[in-house]
């Protein structure tokens, strides 16, 4: 088997994984039970799974073609700087528009801090 | 550590006038020179030789993609078991960082690791208020992948 074959196999498999990842985090999406856990399936295995699509991608247009797309890279550094933030302010902003947990929820530390700012 | 690389550029420019041979190899020969020069010109500088800055940086991106793929393990696990046996809840994490870059760089690294969110912190930039997806069974091991995070982060900074 050329060099060329076996990277196709592995490209292959990098943009099923991604496929796979971004499929279970929207099962996740619907399965878990509060806005808090949804954030957890959302922010990681999407990231997860673009950076293995976009990964694949650039890796078939660099070994197949002989193109190296700078704009792929750049594309993964962005959603990597960006995904945690967006999930960090989405649960901000709901916490603070006093969305509830879930019923199940074992602690609430921050329930002190927002007792705190009430009061002084 | 920017003052040393702007230090490195100009010694291996001034390698290049030297040459008078405008190329990439020669630049780097330059650019491997300065760092030879700066080594040993370390005591001078201020601050401390910036290799092992960007050595640390290193290690913490490796350590932010091991965790990664663990995290997207657990979550996964979590999803798909039939029963859902989770127990979230919101803890307060004291941090010992102080600038607001080495604050928001651990909050990024605690949001894509294991069962873990930022949700809120604290107006004194002392505490971190982190959701957490199974508080039961991984509160140890949350505390000591922040430290290891916190060290590393610590490691690039000091």
């Amino acid at each position: 088997m050329s060099a060329i074959e076996i990277s196709k196999i592995v490209i292959g498999i990098l943009i099923l994984i991604g496929a796979l990842l971004s499929v279970v985090s929207s099962i996740g999406l619907i399965r878990l039970p509060d806005l808090y856990n949804r954030t957890h399936a959302a922010t990681k295995s999407a990231t997860l799974g673009i950076l293995a699509i976009l990964l694949g991608a650039f890796l078939f247009f660099w070994i197949v073609d002989g193109y190296i797309s700078a704009r792929l890279l750049l594309g993964i550094a962005f959603v990597f700087v960006t995904a945690p933030v967006g999930g960090h302010l989405i649960g901000r902003a709901a916490y603070n528009t006093k969305v509830p947990l879930w019923e199940k929820s074992v602690q609430d530390d921050l329930k002190n801090k927002q007792k705190q700012r009430v009061e002084g | 550590m920017p003052f040393q690389i702007i230090i490195n550029l100009v010694i291996a420019f001034i390698w290049m006038f030297l040459k008078n041979d405008w190329t990439s190899v020669t630049f780097v020969l330059g650019y491997l020179l300065g760092l030879v020069l700066l080594f040993i010109l370390r005591r001078f500088l201020p601050g401390r030789f910036y290799l092992w800055s960007i050595l640390a940086i290193v290690r913490l991106f490796l350590i932010f993609m091991r965790e990664l793929v663990l995290s997207n393990v657990q979550v996964i696990k979590q999803i798909i078991s039939p029963r859902l046996d989770i127990q979230p809840g919101i803890f307060a994490y004291p941090t010992e960082l102080k600038s607001d870059w080495e604050i928001t760089t651990l909050a990024c690294l605690i949001t894509l690791t294991p069962g873990t969110l930022v949700v809120d912190i604290s107006d004194d930039n002392k505490v971190l208020y982190v959701h957490a997806m199974d508080l039961e069974n991984s509160k140890e091991v949350i505390k000591q992948i922040q430290d290891t995070f916190e060290k590393a982060i610590m490691e690039v900074t000091r």
